[in-house]
């Protein structure tokens, strides 16, 4: 066999990956450190894993996070889904300019949106808490959604709706069997990001969540300013380490299935 | 058959996006010709350019002038770095794109906040870096790196590359590479070639990977908050000083205004030159 | 024109008590945005039959199709399926399946999957699917490929899946839409004889559409030829190759060529055709011909001879400009006194002649058939694929 030469190219993309993984592993590294600030190895430890599971506030703001994402993502595919559905199929005056109404969430600095939301939602009276957030965290989760399904939608052959209607079934029998299979991969994948930005969204939380509810990425950004606990590189390498897993094994099912997605 | 059924499903998006964004921006809108109460909190109706006109203060004009100078920065680097990344994925073999798919997206879904302080402790007086400089002789005391111009801008172009390198890459894997081989064909060097077709192919993909770093570093507040300590103001950390310490709501709205214009202004831009409608490389 | 159609069905208005046709289209318009797609179609199918809809890209013989299969609504007229009107019934409620001209396939579910979903909608018990799906396969020789993907097929092989998965459901009539349009030549052959053999063996009632004349030919029993939203002629094979009753039709059948000339001396069913480069026999038909009229015949070339010189009384004089080998036959196009040009087809390669040569065209006058003229020469299918805008659109897109 002939010798692989080493390219340019493969040596580039290894190096710019390297650089990237720097600071993930640095996190990791120090949430194994026997010491309290990430200077210097002091030796292997598992005691912020420990303590983790003690603390209350993280743990609390972990689950907060958690159900947030659930809920602006489960929102945000309802109504992007049938957003997309409708927009591809109904034809009505006002549609461009709903569609561009609907993006606009990740098409301005989240800043502005952040702030757009807290004047906001104090003029209408909302209690800044849980549904000022899963309000705001929607706002910018639909668009994901409804882009990716829509993408998708109008790659679908319309024959094979017809397909369907020709050989018995009804029009909604149809949407199950056939129209909703054919758009589920996309609709994961826009709830699988707005997930992943609501998981990691600091600025908007921090505007809308209210005076006592906290979020995992307020956490951190507190800390970050005060004063940085080894407790969170333990979490973060958790999370890690479950993202990796969730990952691996949706890059297998979709090796195994020979999708085009990804 | 009964196609205005359709309209039904529309419905939910309709009604959340007139309550949701079109609300909310209008009163954004409005509340930045409003006059800001001298004492305490809040603002009155009545109609002022107030706002507007204290923003070419040069303290703001500054601000204005770093934050905008900071986002062309980091998107120049994003580029210069991730271009050639994304071309260079774009030509690997179906399972390598895949594995750089699949490490690109690993740290895209965990903390951009941790992964913040991952730099913080890279960067610190004691960090590796520094250590490196000082065990190779090249310095004697640690830089001062933390909370410098250079540390914010390793963390903005740390943070926004990967929308650029996907955006490229997806415009790379489009390629039809026949048509460099034609334009080899037809006497083109591989540099000529490069810069006459598959640079003018891959540019959809690398000005929607400008716009996507363009826009947010805008907003990045925290990135310049956390790596710049306050050295580095821009116009996201200014509004939201203005919305919580400074309590002047009309002023920020005003600044959010005129940043909003100027980045739907880059949009428009793009799509003018691309007649792309979707930005590519996310959807 | 569709004198013989509305004779048809105002008969069977008439003979109520009869058994009523299989399908039967009465006077369907459609039109999409501004474009009148279908201006009064006329068709009736017998149990059994093998119908093609003949007609070039954009003449409506697909959404005649989707009209009958009710994936679209006429905007005028009726659709009797064994003389029930189905009006208002969507696709699913009727017993009609179609061949899509893509398949159609679902991409999601396997061959099994694909075949079985209709009798699924139906209800039909577990083990008679498993029957019915094994044996369709059979029939299509597609045994073992139950769990294949149809992404994992080619497309020949998918052709057979999107039959089979219309044939089980045992449809009163089968549509099918241009299924072999995607395919090699090789394999349209062998798919229209495959076809040709199903049909028979089901007894299925098949309703074709294709643009291409010789599968028309080849494969029905009936042929309808559509024009710009009408019928233009319906009959058998034989009835419409060799008794064309308009020019259209008969350029688009076996392309003949068309002559405009004056009728000189009728005698019976044969008479004389004056034209600017001689004079040539032609049959009348069924048509009666004053003498001193201004007629068309259509004479197609393969009945056409070349003499270097005038040979008999009756013949037309004329300058070869061209010839050419295509599809196993040499075309020589000769040009007339008058600037008509006239191709003659010749089986083998061998021929004598060259281009600008003088020779003299004759032909027996049974071999040219007297049509009505409606049309410029600009409409013959292939040079006059009249593309309707919206039309040629709606065609590509199936």
């Amino acid at each position: 066999m002939k010798k692989r030469r080493i390219r340019f190219s493969h040596v580039y993309l290894a190096a710019v990956m390297m650089v990237t993984y720097l600071p993930i592993v640095m996190v990791v590294v120090f949430s194994f450190n026997d010491s309290s600030v990430p200077v210097a190895w002091k030796g292997f430890t598992l005691e912020w894993y420990r303590t983790l599971l003690g603390d209350r506030a993280l743990m609390e703001a972990l689950g907060n996070s958690l159900v947030l994402g659930l809920l602006s993502c489960g929102l945000a595919a309802v109504i992007g889904t049938l957003g997309a559905l409708g927009m591809t199929r109904a034809h009505f005056k006002s549609q461009g300019m709903l569609e561009y109404l609907s993006t606009i969430p990740i098409m301005v600095p989240e800043i502005i949106l952040a702030m757009v939301f807290m004047a906001f939602f104090s003029l209408l009276g909302l209690p800044f808490g849980m549904v000022t957030l899963v309000l705001g965290h929607t706002a910018f989760c639909i668009p994901y959604v409804f882009l990716m399904v829509k993408a998708r939608l109008v790659g679908i052959d319309r024959s094979l709706e017809e397909a369907g209607r020709d050989l018995g079934a009804s029009p909604v029998r149809v949407f199950f069997d056939i129209t909703l299979p054919l758009i589920l991969p996309a609709v994961a994948s826009g709830c699988i990001l707005a997930f992943a930005m609501s998981f990691d969204d600091v600025v908007i939380s921090l505007f809308v969540n209210g005076p006592t509810l906290s979020t995992l990425p307020i956490k951190i950004y507190t800390q970050l300013k005060t004063g940085v606990t080894p407790e969170i590189n333990a979490l973060c390498t958790v999370i890690l380490a479950a993202v990796i897993l969730v990952m691996t094994v949706y890059f297998c099912l979709a090796g195994k299935l020979g999708e085009k997605e990804m | 058959m009964r196609k205005d059924r359709w309209w039904l499903c529309v419905a939910p998006l309709y009604v959340f996006t007139l309550l949701f964004v079109l609300g909310p921006a209008l009163y954004m809108v409005a509340v930045s010709f409003a006059t800001n109460r001298d004492s305490g909190y809040g603002f009155q109706w009545s109609f002022t350019l107030e706002n507007f006109r204290r923003m070419l203060d040069p303290v703001y004009l500054q601000c204005f002038y770093q934050s905008f100078q900071l986002a062309f920065t980091t998107t120049a680097v994003a580029v210069l770095i991730g271009y050639p990344f994304g071309y260079f994925m774009g030509r690997l073999s179906p399972r390598g794109r895949k594995i750089l798919l699949f490490l690109i997206m690993v740290p895209f879904w965990t903390s951009s906040l941790i992964r913040l302080y991952g730099w913080l402790i890279i960067l610190q007086a004691r960090g590796i870096v520094n250590q490196a400089l000082m065990g190779l002789g090249l310095v004697k005391e640690p830089l001062k790196i933390l909370y410098s111009y250079p540390a914010v801008l390793t963390g903005m172009v740390y943070a926004l590359l990967p929308f650029m390198m996907l955006a490229v890459y997806s415009s790379v894997e489009k390629m039809d590479w026949s048509l460099v081989e034609a334009a080899r064909d037809l006497g083109a060097s591989p540099a000529k070639a490069f810069f006459t077709i598959t640079f003018r192919l891959t540019l959809p993909g690398l000005l929607s990977g400008i716009i996507l770093t363009f826009v947010p570093s805008m907003g990045l507040f925290f990135i310049a908050d956390i790596l710049g300590g306050n050295k580095i103001v821009l116009v996201g950390s200014l509004i939201q000083d203005q919305l919580t310490r400074g309590s002047n709501w009309p002023f920020a709205a005003a600044l959010a205004l005129v940043l909003t214009v100027m980045t739907s202004l880059m949009i428009a831009l793009y799509r003018r030159i691309t007649h792309v409608r979707d930005l590519e490389g996310v959807f | 024109m569709n004198q013989i159609q509305q004779e048809t069905s105002q008969e069977k208005e008439l003979n109520k008590e009869e058994k009523p046709a299989l399908l039967e289209l009465r006077q369907i318009e459609k039109r999409f945005g501004d474009t009148r797609v279908l201006k009064g179609i006329d068709l009736t199918v017998e149990e059994g039959e093998f119908v093609t809809l003949l007609g070039s890209s954009g003449c409506g013989k697909t959404t005649t199709l989707r009209i009958i299969a009710g994936l679209e609504e006429p905007d005028r007229g009726q659709v009797l399926l064994e003389g029930v009107d189905m009006g208002g019934q969507g696709p699913e409620k009727r017993n009609v399946n179609t061949v899509f001209q893509n398949y159609a396939l679902f991409p999601h579910m396997n061959v099994f999957q694909n075949i079985a979903y209709g009798l699924k909608i139906r209800k039909v018990d577990k083990e008679e699917i498993r029957r019915r799906v094994t044996e369709i396969l059979a029939l299509v020789q597609l045994e073992g490929f139950e769990k294949r993907m149809p992404s994992q097929m080619s497309g020949g092989q998918r052709q057979r899946v999107a039959i089979a998965r219309a044939l089980v459901n045992n449809p009163r009539v089968l549509l099918l839409d241009e299924p072999l349009g995607a395919l090699d030549l090789q394999l349209r052959r062998q798919m229209q004889t495959e076809l040709k053999r199903l049909q028979k063996k089901l007894g299925i009632t098949f309703i074709y559409i294709t643009h291409d004349q010789e599968e028309a030919i080849n494969m029905s029993d009936k042929i309808v030829v559509i024009r710009d939203g009408l019928v233009e002629q319906a009959g058998t094979p034989s009835q419409i190759y060799d008794d064309p009753r308009t020019s259209y039709v008969a350029r688009f059948v076996g392309s003949a060529n068309i002559l405009t000339g004056t009728a000189l001396r009728v005698r019976g069913q044969e008479g004389i055709l004056e034209h600017a480069s001689g004079q040539a026999g032609f049959r009348t038909g069924a048509r009666p011909v004053k003498e001193g009229e201004t007629i068309t015949v259509a004479v197609r070339g393969e009945t056409i001879r070349i003499w270097p010189e005038k040979h008999q009384p009756q013949g037309l004089a004329g300058v070869i400009t061209e010839k050419s080998f295509v599809g196993g036959m040499l075309r020589i196009a000769v040009a007339l006194g008058d600037g008509t040009e006239v191709t003659v087809s010749r089986h083998g390669i061998n021929f004598d002649y060259d281009a600008g040569q003088q020779v003299w065209l004759e032909w027996d006058p049974s071999a040219a058939v007297l049509v009505d003229r409606e049309d410029g020469p600009g409409n013959v299918p292939g040079s006059g694929d009249r593309p309707g805008p919206v039309l040629a659109d709606r065609e590509d897109r199936r």
